[in-house]
Parts: C-alpha cells; sequence; structure tokens
C-alpha cells in the first residue's frame, strides 16, 4: 500500500513538472504589412504599405482548441499537402488544434473519402479535395453544411473570394459545403523568349498551337545541346490528366455560353460524343503526343510541369500551377520566358441536332473571340476543404478554423504565389494586388500576362463548368480516361473510342436514373427548366 | 431383503458403468472433431467466408444511400458486362475474324484436342467422370485459344484476360528457360560459381515495387542509365512505354528478371541431387552432352520441373504490382493483368465488378491448375 501511494506521489511531481515546462503564455505581436492596391492600368501598379499590428495570440486564456486533433486526408503532396502541412504548426501555436495532414495517392482519393465515411469508419476529420465530387458525399449526407459557419465568420471575407469558385465550386443546392483553397482553370502555356524568336503569336486555335509544336520539336530549348519537345501535356492514365481531352472538345461543343454544356444532351442526358467535334478533338489531341516527350503518356502534371520549368517545352496545357513554378530560381529555367493565355479555341463548332462541325459566325459563335470559339474549362473547380459530419462538434469547429485561416488573405495570398504549393489563385484580391505577384518574383509584364489569362478564362461567358452530377468520377475518372488512353496508346480507333463513352457513360446514367441525371446536369448549369 | 438391496445395486451401478463406458466411448469418438472444429472454423472465417461473400458480391451492385451504402442484387449483371457488355473489349479484348495463321493455329489445337478425347474415349481407362472432365478442358481450350487468335490478329486487341495468359505462359517459359540454363552453368564448376549462386539470386530478394521502379527507369529512353545508346540508335525520342507492345515486353521482362531466380534455384537443387551413376554410365555408354542432357538429366529433373512451373503459374495469375508502378496498366490498358483490372475497378468503387473480375480469375486459375496437374504433371511424375 505504501509503495502504490509512493508511486502514486511520484507521479503527481512528473506531471507537475512537465506542466512546469510549458513556454508561459505570453501576448504576441506580429507586425504584418498590409498592401493595399490600387490598379489604374493593367501594367501600373499603386501600391501603399501601412504596418499594423495583428495580435495573433488572445493570452493569458486557454487556446480554443487545445488538445483537439483534427485529421485531415489529402492527396500525396508534394502539392496541396505542402501547405497544409507548413501551416500546421503555425494555426497549433494559435489555436491549440494539432493538424495531421495524411495522404493518399490522386487516383485513390475519392474513394478513399467515401468509403472513409460510407463505412462509418470517420478516421478522417475533414478532406482537401476536388470540389465536383461532393456531390456524393453531400446527397448521402457525409458532409458538413459550413453556411453557418462561413456567414459568422468576417476573418475569411467570403465576398473576396471570386463569385464562380464561391457561388459553384463551394456551393451545392444554396448551401455551402467547401472552403475554396485554391482556383483551377486550364489555361496554354507557351516560351514567350522562343515564340517572339519565331515570329509566332501565342496560339488562338488548337492549328495555332500545333504549328508551333511542329516548329519547335526536335529543337533544342533549353542550351543543353539536347533535343526538347514542342508540346507537354500530361497523359497518364489514372492521374489528373483526365480533363485535358476536355480542353479540345469544349472549344468545339460548346460556343453558346456556359448553360450549353459541354458533356450532355441537355434535352435527354444523351452523351455529346458521338459526333464529328469528339471526334476532331480526339485527332487533335492525338496529334499533340507526336510533338511530345517520348513517354507523355505515362507522364502526371507533376512531370510536364517539371519539363516546362526546365525549358524543355515550348508548349504547355495545364492548370495555373506552370506560372507560379516557372518563378522558383532553384527549379525553373524558364523565369519571365513564360506566358499564358486563354486555353486555344476552334473557328469550326458543332451542329447539336446536325452532329457535323459547322463554321463560326455570329449565330453559330456569339461568344467568338476574333471569329474563334474559347471554352476555357473550369477543371476539377480548386481544391477545397470540406469536413466529415459525424466529426466531434469541436474538432469540427477546429476543422473549420484551420480551413479558414488558410483561406484568409493573409495566408492565401502568399500560398498562391509559390509553386510548389499547387494553389492557384482564386480571390479578387489576387487578382487585382500584382504587388503579391512581384513580390514572389513575377515581373509585371508576367504578371499581369499570368493573372490576365485566369481573368479572361473566368471572364468568359462560354465557360466550361467541369461535371458534377452524382458520380462524375465514375464517368471521367473511369469510362473517359479508360477509353482516352487506350485511343492515344493505338490500341483502340477514334471511332470506337467514341462509342466506348457513349456505351459507358449510357450505362451509367442508366443505373443511376435518366431523368435523376439530367436534373442535376441542368441545375449545375444553372439551366431552368 | 438384504440379497434383494444388494442385487439393485449392482444393476444399478452395472448401468452406470455401461453409461460412463457409452459416453466415453462416444467421446472418444467425437474427440477429434471437437478438437478440429477451431481450425476448422478459423479457416472458414478466414477463406471460405470471404469467397462466399465476394461470390455474393459479384453478384449485386454498390449504391451509397443516406447515411451508410446498401448492396443490391443485381444477378449475373456484372458477368454480362465482363462477357457481353461494355467492359468486354477491356476484359477479353477486341475480337476480329482470325487471320490466317490464326485459323491454322487454332484449328491444329481444336485438332489435337479432339483426338486427345477420343484416344481417351477409346481406352481402357475411360470413365464417365474423366471424360466429363476431358470435355470440358476440351471447350475451355477451344475457347482460349479462339479467344487468343481472335484477339491476336490483325484489327484485334488484346484485353485482360489475354495479356494475363500471356504473361504466365510467355513469362513462365523464358523462366524456366534461363533458370535452367543458368543452373546448368553453376554446375559446371567454373571459377566464381559460388559467388554466382548468390549473385543470381538477387533480384528474387528485391520487392516488385523497387523492381517496377527500376526498370521504369532502365525503359526510360530519356532520363534513363541506356540513354546514351538510345540516342546513338536514333531512338531518343522513342519510349517503350508509348507502344502497346514495347510496354507489355518491359512488364515481361520484368517479371522474368525478378523470377527467374526462383526457378534457377529449384532447378540447381534438383540437378545436383540427381543420380550421378546413371551420368557416368551414359559417358561409359558413349553419351554426348546433349544425349546425357535429354535422356537422362530431363526426366530426372521433370517432376521437380513440373511443382515448379506450377507454383510460378499459379503465382503469375496473380501478377499486378509490376504494371501497376511500372505502367499504371498503360498505354491504355495494354499491359492490365486481370488482377491489376480487378483493383482499378475496386478502386472505382465498383465491388461488385471487382469482384467478378476476381472469380473469373479464379475459374481460370482452378481450371488451368487443374488441367495441368491432371494432363501434365501426373504423367511425368507416373514416368
Amino acid at each position: 500500500m505504501k509503495s502504490k501511494v509512493w508511486l502514486l506521489v511520484t507521479w503527481l511531481v512528473v506531471i507537475a513538472l512537465l506542466s512546469a515546462c510549458g513556454p508561459a503564455p505570453t501576448p504576441q505581436v506580429i507586425k504584418e504589412t498590409v498592401v493595399v492596391t490600387k490598379e489604374v492600368e493593367r501594367e501600373v501598379v499603386v501600391t501603399k504599405e501601412v504596418e499594423v499590428a495583428v495580435e495573433v495570440t488572445p493570452t493569458p486564456g486557454p487556446k480554443p482548441f487545445e488538445g483537439i486533433e483534427v485529421n485531415i486526408l489529402t492527396f500525396t503532396g508534394p502539392q496541396i499537402a505542402e501547405p497544409l502541412q507548413r501551416r500546421g504548426p503555425d494555426f497549433t501555436a494559435l489555436t491549440g488544434a494539432k493538424i495531421n495532414v495524411i495522404v493518399v495517392p490522386f487516383n485513390e482519393l475519392y474513394q478513399k473519402i467515401l468509403t472513409d465515411m460510407a463505412t462509418g469508419t470517420n478516421s478522417f476529420d475533414a478532406f482537401v479535395f476536388a470540389p465536383q465530387w461532393m456531390v456524393d458525399y453531400i446527397v448521402p449526407g457525409y458532409l458538413e453544411d459550413l453556411t453557418d459557419r462561413v456567414k459568422a465568420d468576417k476573418a475569411i471575407e467570403w465576398e473576396d473570394i471570386a463569385p464562380f469558385f464561391r457561388d459553384f465550386s463551394a456551393t451545392y443546392g444554396g448551401r455551402i459545403y467547401t472552403i475554396p483553397l485554391d482556383g483551377d482553370f486550364h489555361m496554354a502555356y507557351y516560351r514567350t523568349d522562343l515564340l517572339e524568336q519565331a515570329g509566332f503569336e501565342p496560339p488562338k486555335t488548337w492549328d495555332d498551337y500545333l504549328k508551333i509544336a511542329a516548329y519547335f520539336h526536335g529543337k533544342d530549348l533549353n542550351g543543353d545541346g539536347d533535343p526538347d519537345y514542342g508540346s507537354c501535356i500530361s497523359k497518364k492514365r489514372g492521374a489528373q490528366a483526365y480533363w485535358f481531352i476536355t480542353d479540345f472538345a469544349a472549344s468545339m461543343i460548346q460556343s453558346k455560353g456556359t448553360s450549353q454544356g459541354t458533356f450532355f444532351n441537355t434535352k435527354n442526358m444523351e452523351p455529346l460524343v458521338m459526333n464529328e467535334a469528339f471526334k476532331r478533338a480526339l485527332e487533335l489531341y492525338k496529334e499533340t503526343t507526336k510533338y511530345g516527350p517520348p513517354d507523355e503518356l505515362n507522364l502526371d502534371v507533376g512531370d510536364t510541369r517539371s519539363l516546362f520549368t526546365s525549358g524543355r517545352c515550348a508548349l504547355s496545357i495545364d492548370w495555373g500551377d506552370i506560372g507560379t513554378l516557372a518563378i522558383d530560381p532553384e527549379t525553373s529555367v524558364v523565369q519571365d520566358k513564360t506566358g499564358a493565355v486563354i486555353t486555344p479555341g476552334s473557328t469550326e463548332v458543332l451542329d447539336w441536332e446536325t452532329g457535323k462541325l459547322v463554321p463560326c459566325d455570329e449565330k453559330t459563335c456569339p461568344y467568338a473571340i476574333d471569329g474563334v470559339n474559347h471554352a476555357p474549362f473550369a477543371a476539377y473547380g480548386g481544391w477545397s476543404g470540406g469536413i466529415n459530419a459525424a466529426a466531434d462538434p469541436k474538432v469540427k469547429d477546429a476543422a473549420y478554423a484551420f480551413f479558414s485561416y488558410m483561406c484568409q488573405p493573409a495566408q492565401s495570398n502568399v500560398d498562391v504565389t509559390i509553386g510548389k504549393t499547387g494553389f492557384n489563385p482564386y480571390r479578387i484580391s489576387q487578382f487585382l494586388n500584382r504587388q503579391l505577384w512581384v513580390k514572389a518574383g513575377m515581373s509585371p509584364a508576367a504578371a499581369s500576362n499570368y493573372l490576365g489569362a485566369i481573368e479572361a478564362s473566368l471572364a468568359s461567358p462560354n465557360m466550361v463548368l467541369d461535371l458534377r452530377i452524382p458520380q462524375n468520377q465514375r464517368y471521367q475518372g473511369v469510362v473517359l480516361d479508360t477509353a482516352v488512353s487506350q485511343y492515344m496508346a493505338g490500341e483502340i480507333t477514334a471511332e470506337q473510342c467514341m462509342k466506348q463513352i457513349y456505351d459507358g457513360w449510357e450505362e451509367i446514367t442508366e443505373e443511376l436514373g435518366r431523368q435523376s441525371q439530367l436534373e442535376a446536369y441542368l441545375n449545375t448549369l444553372g439551366v431552368q427548366k | 431383503m438384504i440379497a434383494e438391496h444388494t442385487s439393485q445395486e449392482a444393476r444399478a451401478f452395472l448401468v452406470r458403468k455401461r453409461l460412463w463406458q457409452g459416453f466415453t466411448s462416444w467421446a472418444n469418438r467425437v474427440a477429434g472433431n471437437v478438437f478440429i472444429w477451431p481450425t476448422v472454423l478459423v479457416v472458414l472465417f478466414l477463406s471460405i467466408f470471404p469467397l462466399v461473400i465476394s461470390l455474393y458480391l459479384s453478384l449485386s451492385h454498390l449504391k451509397f444511400v443516406k447515411g451508410g451504402f446498401e448492396i443490391r442484387f443485381a444477378g449475373l449483371a456484372n458477368y454480362r458486362k465482363l462477357l457481353f457488355g461494355s467492359e468486354q473489349e477491356h476484359f477479353l479484348g477486341l475480337i476480329v475474324n482470325p487471320s490466317p495463321t490464326g485459323w491454322l493455329v487454332l484449328l491444329t489445337v481444336v485438332a489435337f484436342l479432339i483426338w486427345s478425347l477420343i484416344g481417351y474415349l477409346r481406352s481402357q481407362h475411360c470413365s464417365v467422370g474423366g471424360a466429363a472432365g476431358r470435355i470440358i478442358a476440351t471447350l475451355i481450350v477451344s475457347l482460349l485459344t479462339w479467344l487468343l487468335v481472335s484477339t491476336l490478329s490483325p484489327g484485334g486487341r488484346p484485353g485482360t484476360v489475354v495479356v494475363t495468359i500471356l504473361y504466365v505462359f510467355v513469362g513462365i517459359a523464358a523462366q524456366y528457360l534461363l533458370g535452367l540454363g543458368l543452373a546448368l552453368l553453376t554446375t559446371q564448376r567454373l571459377p566464381g560459381s559460388r559467388f554466382f549462386r548468390v549473385v543470381f539470386l538477387l533480384p528474387m530478394m528485391i520487392t516488385p515495387v523497387g523492381v517496377a521502379y527500376m526498370f521504369r527507369m532502365l525503359t526510360d529512353t530519356d532520363k534513363g542509365p541506356f540513354r546514351p545508346i538510345w540516342q546513338a540508335l536514333g531512338l531518343g525520342l522513342t519510349s517503350w512505354v508509348n507502344d502497346p507492345w514495347g510496354a507489355r515486353a518491359a512488364v515481361m521482362i520484368g517479371d522474368i528478371w525478378q523470377w527467374t531466380p526462383f526457378m534457377f534455384i529449384v532447378l540447381l537443387a534438383a540437378l545436383e541431387s540427381q543420380s550421378m551413376e546413371l551420368i557416368e554410365a551414359a559417358l561409359v555408354d558413349g553419351a554426348n552432352r546433349w544425349q546425357i542432357f535429354w535422356h537422362v538429366t530431363l526426366p530426372q529433373i521433370l517432376p521437380v520441373s513440373t511443382t515448379v512451373i506450377l507454383i510460378r503459374m499459379i503465382e503469375a495469375f496473380k501478377i499486378v504490382d509490376l504494371p501497376n508502378v511500372l505502367t499504371n496498366g498503360g498505354p491504355g490498358t495494354a499491359t492490365e493483368s486481370m488482377t491489376l483490372q480487378a483493383f482499378i475497378t475496386w478502386r472505382s468503387l465498383d465491388l461488385g465488378g471487382s469482384a467478378a473480375i476476381a472469380y473469373m480469375l479464379l475459374f481460370l486459375v482452378t481450371f488451368v491448375g487443374m488441367a495441368y496437374v491432371n494432363l501434365v504433371r501426373r504423367r511425368v511424375t507416373e514416368v
């Protein structure tokens, strides 16, 4: 008995000593520079710097989430996971909540999230994922409704988030379910120095793109003596490549505005693939492979980005990442040699009634620019944070606070300028404040060029919305990805590829219910029946 | 009175004794079953139960509903999809009219099978079970041969079934020949043979994922170690993994490289344990090296050879890691094996479809294994 008492006393002393070793809570005041910018002209930036004191630790009171751990699932980094992991400790210092970032390969993320919640395992409290998948998580009631939290959160500056990401990517059925951390658009990238030397304009059409790619393919583009590539586009199956075919197809299928849609006929949910436009898109897409790296069919986006920033590609199609990776002095040899432009378009578009390609005119292409129909693709929608509805209430609060913290301008305005984060601009202030980008290493001209391409895409009345109907991952990530990769490998013809996609999509639509799928599709396009 | 009481007691004692003897005799009889039940339950739980559940899964669709998921019975829909529906080309391949060579191969195989079947039916050993088994085997082998020739003919495309069969048969043939060659070399008592025994074993010790990454680097003509050679040959801008047959060859070479040591070590043991008296007798009779190998050595190592081929065959049908890491099943679906297709289907949450593929693989492995044991191994070991 005596020994037990001694043991107890010893334990109490040890615990008391350990507690005493912790840092004393002292108020911290950080001086932060707030840049207020007003754009006078596109290239001219007026900056006023004001020093304000920001109290980051409301001590001596206890931290609001002391002792709470938030398990966040996302995909294998370094991009996307990197900023979460880097800012996790800062958030812990502020609030006490410990952030654990768990990563899985991209092609396992969708089902890992779904099975974790559907089976009631609930080993993850929050997720950073593609907002287009949210429909599959919201309908069964797995995702937490964040509307009230967002409305009560002044620090997140919700109105500063560009309307597309705020109202489409983050919202479903009028309620907010995700917090945007990234803004996604496909764009065409080109080497400004090379095109200028060769007297080429940035590509406006896919034919321009192929012409430029053919010209530079096999030439030494970075001075290392080895032949380089005209075009680098990620085409790896089971990776983040299956969105790229839509860039080609949409420029010929969708010409009458966003609500027209590009994937299905809005009358009967028939897939828009058995037509001349999709066939032409497949042919163009395949032709780019002729001017690409030899193993292009096995390259993920990370590989093509590295090739571009190491100066080995004249052109590329990608999300906003190349723009910021190009300014990284450690990895890039194309600083201030990288231009971005809205994805190329087509001078011919699909006549939905006949399935034939017809020339662009005022009637067929009301939004054409110089006779070219552009359909910039908001692929993926931008990595966003969502919370597991089954998580502990306190953990949910901590998870929301973390996503809010990541989204707030103080953090996100820095993160979107760093290439390795994988985060691209999505706040209005990030587009307006060119100084952010100049500070990150872009020249004012390069910043205007890069942001201008995103703005042009974002402002396009013919922007293409990504598919956000139930089980969209099966439509795109399984059926489309498999058929297109088989076609690219030469295993099937364009006609066989189109039929395979058509049959596969029809099978899913029939299985899930044509009418309900059509309604979901029309809802995402904002079409009133 | 006392005598009557004693006699009643004796009777009761005898009844009790008989009961006890009956109980112990029963206990002795059932003890074996009782003791084996825990093991049976463990086996049922670990082996039979998953088989039954996956069979049920293969007959159903998974749907996510509010608050969880439901598994709906769908009959043979998943199998229909694989064999006749939208997944037919992926699973079986693109079937076209066989080329003249294809027809020749098909007819030769079918003629041989029918000739063997007629021979069996006319023989004295013919039984109903044996005949039924051989008729089924003839039908299945004929169908598989038809599938092979019609998907490998010009215009056709092999699906995951044919690709898996190619991995198994081409891979194992190469592994056996190389393994036997290396084993024969090592038994020649050449200088450094002990060192090479260890070196030849190394590939087997490496994890398949490591092998896949290594071959990914080796086949990279742009950055890999053979880059100068490819460039000198003018192949700097070509890639193995962009071409379906190049990619399949890369996977097979990786698999052969990794598993030849297994054949080597087993065949080396067989060669070293063969009877020297027979070889010496053959030498005395004036047999040359080839005759000794063909008539003396090979028959002695055949039982071991058939066993090692059976083990490798069962294992090779389940190939997944190498094509998954090396080519991700691509380009397209060119290098996808049945297991990888099941894995990718499972990853897209089509659990029913995935289970159906796994069951088709189980049927194929069981059939090939049984046919091999009955038609090849038994004959060889009986000789």
